[in-house]
C-alpha cells in the first residue's frame, strides 16, 4: 500500500516551510470532516453524496502524493455514479492510512521540518 | 487584474490563494465557499475580472453558477475531473480549466491565457518571467503576498535557486520568491553580480575568502563550478 508523501507540497511551497506547515494545518482540519461526511454518505446509502465527499478526498489523496490512491478514487467515484460500491473497502483502507498519517505528523514529520529549518 | 475565489474546499483555497499572490498584476477581492455568495457579491459589485471557480459544490454547483450569469466575468473553472471539460467550453465566459491538484505553471498560463484572448489592455501584459528591469537599476521590486517589496539591489548578498523559487538574502532580511535564477541574474547587474554555480548567483563585493572549490560570503559556503570558477579568479582583484 502507498505511502503519503510531500513531495507536491514542497514543489508548490518552493521550500517555504511556513506555507507547508499551513496547508497541511488546513488539511488536517478538513479531512477528517469530510472523511465523516464520506461515511454518513455511505450509512446512508447515498450514492450521490458519497461520489461527492470521494471526489473532495480525491484533491487530497493527490496533495499527499497517493498516485495509485488516486487512480483508485477516480474509478470508485465513476463507479459511485453507476451505484457501486465495491471499491469501497480499498478507499477506506486508504483513508486509514491518511488519517494514521495526520494523526502522527507531530510526531513523524515535525521533526523532518526542524532538520530543513535548521539547514 | 480583480479576482474572486468560488471553492468550498478550504484546501484549495489556501493553493489558489498561493499562486494568485505570486502574480503581481492579479488581485484577490474575495473568496466564498459556495457559489450563492458568489453571485450576491457580483451583484452587488461590478469590479471582478476573473473567478477561479470549483464546479463541484454541494447544491448549486459551478455549472449551474456559470449558466446563472448574465454579463459573466471570465472564468476559469477548477475541477478534480476532466470530464466537464467539454462542456465547459460551451460558454463563452471560460476562459480555462484548471485539474486539481493546481500547480503553479499551469495557473500561470492560464491567467495569462485569460489576459491576452479577453481584455485588450492586458495583451501586452508581462509574464512573471519577462519583466525587464526599468530605469532604476539601483533597487529590485519582489512580489511577495501581493506586495511589491524593494530591495536595495547591493544589499542582496547571495541567491540560491530552489525548485521553481529563488531565495533572496539580503543584508537584512531573507526572501523566497517564485522565479528562476535566470530571470534575477538579467536584472542584477554584471558589474557587482556573478553567477558561480548554476544554482548560485554571488555579490562578488561580498565575499569573504574563496578556499579550494568554495566561496564564504556571510555566513554561507557556496560551491564554485569548474566552468564559473576563471569568470571570479578574473574578477578578483588578485595580488
Amino acid at each position: 500500500m502507498e505511502k503519503p508523501n510531500l513531495t507536491f507540497i514542497q514543489k508548490l511551497s518552493g521550500n517555504d516551510i511556513e506555507f507547508e506547515k499551513e496547508l497541511l494545518e488546513v488539511i488536517k482540519i478538513e479531512f477528517p470532516k469530510e472523511k465523516i461526511e464520506y461515511l454518513d454518505a455511505i450509512k446512508e446509502k447515498d450514492f450521490k453524496k458519497t461520489e461527492y465527499s470521494v471526489h473532495k478526498l480525491k484533491h487530497k489523496i493527490s496533495i499527499l502524493g497517493f498516485e495509485n490512491s488516486y487512480k483508485l478514487a477516480d474509478e470508485y467515484e465513476i463507479a459511485l455514479r453507476e451505484k457501486k460500491n465495491t471499491l469501497q473497502p480499498q478507499f477506506d483502507a486508504v483513508l486509514e492510512i491518511i488519517t494514521q498519517y495526520l494523526e502522527n505528523f507531530e510526531k513523524d514529520e515535525l521533526p523532518h521540518y526542524r532538520r530543513r529549518v535548521n539547514r | 487584474m480583480n479576482c474572486l475565489i468560488i471553492d468550498d474546499e478550504l484546501t484549495a483555497r489556501v493553493i489558489l490563494k498561493r499562486h494568485i499572490s505570486n502574480l503581481d498584476y492579479l488581485n484577490l477581492l474575495e473568496e466564498f465557499d459556495n457559489a450563492i455568495q458568489g453571485i450576491k457579491y457580483l451583484n452587488e459589485k461590478n469590479e471582478v475580472d476573473l473567478i477561479f471557480l470549483d464546479i463541484h459544490m454541494p447544491g448549486f454547483n459551478g455549472m449551474d453558477f456559470v449558466k446563472s450569469l448574465k454579463n459573466s466575468p471570465k472564468i476559469i473553472l477548477t475541477t478534480g475531473d476532466s470530464k466537464f471539460a467539454i462542456e465547459a467550453f460551451e460558454y463563452q465566459s471560460i476562459v480555462d480549466f484548471l485539474l486539481k491538484p493546481i500547480e503553479f505553471s499551469r495557473f500561470e498560463k492560464a491567467v495569462q491565457k485569460t489576459l491576452k484572448s479577453t481584455i485588450p489592455q492586458w495583451q501586452d501584459a508581462p509574464k512573471a518571467e519577462d519583466i525587464k528591469p526599468q530605469s532604476i537599476q539601483e533597487n529590485l521590486y519582489i512580489n511577495i503576498d501581493r506586495r511589491l517589496i524593494k530591495i536595495k539591489l547591493d544589499s542582496i548578498y547571495l541567491v540560491e535557486a530552489k525548485g521553481d523559487y529563488i531565495h533572496i538574502k539580503t543584508e537584512e532580511k531573507n526572501y523566497m520568491v517564485h522565479s528562476t535564477l535566470k530571470k534575477i541574474e538579467d536584472k542584477l547587474p554584471d558589474s557587482i553580480f556573478l553567477k558561480i554555480h548554476r544554482s548560485f548567483v554571488i555579490n562578488v563585493n561580498k565575499i569573504i575568502d574563496i578556499e579550494d572549490n568554495s566561496v564564504l560570503i556571510k555566513k554561507d559556503v557556496v560551491p564554485i563550478s569548474r566552468s564559473n570558477r576563471t569568470e571570479l579568479m578574473r574578477r578578483l582583484n588578485l595580488l
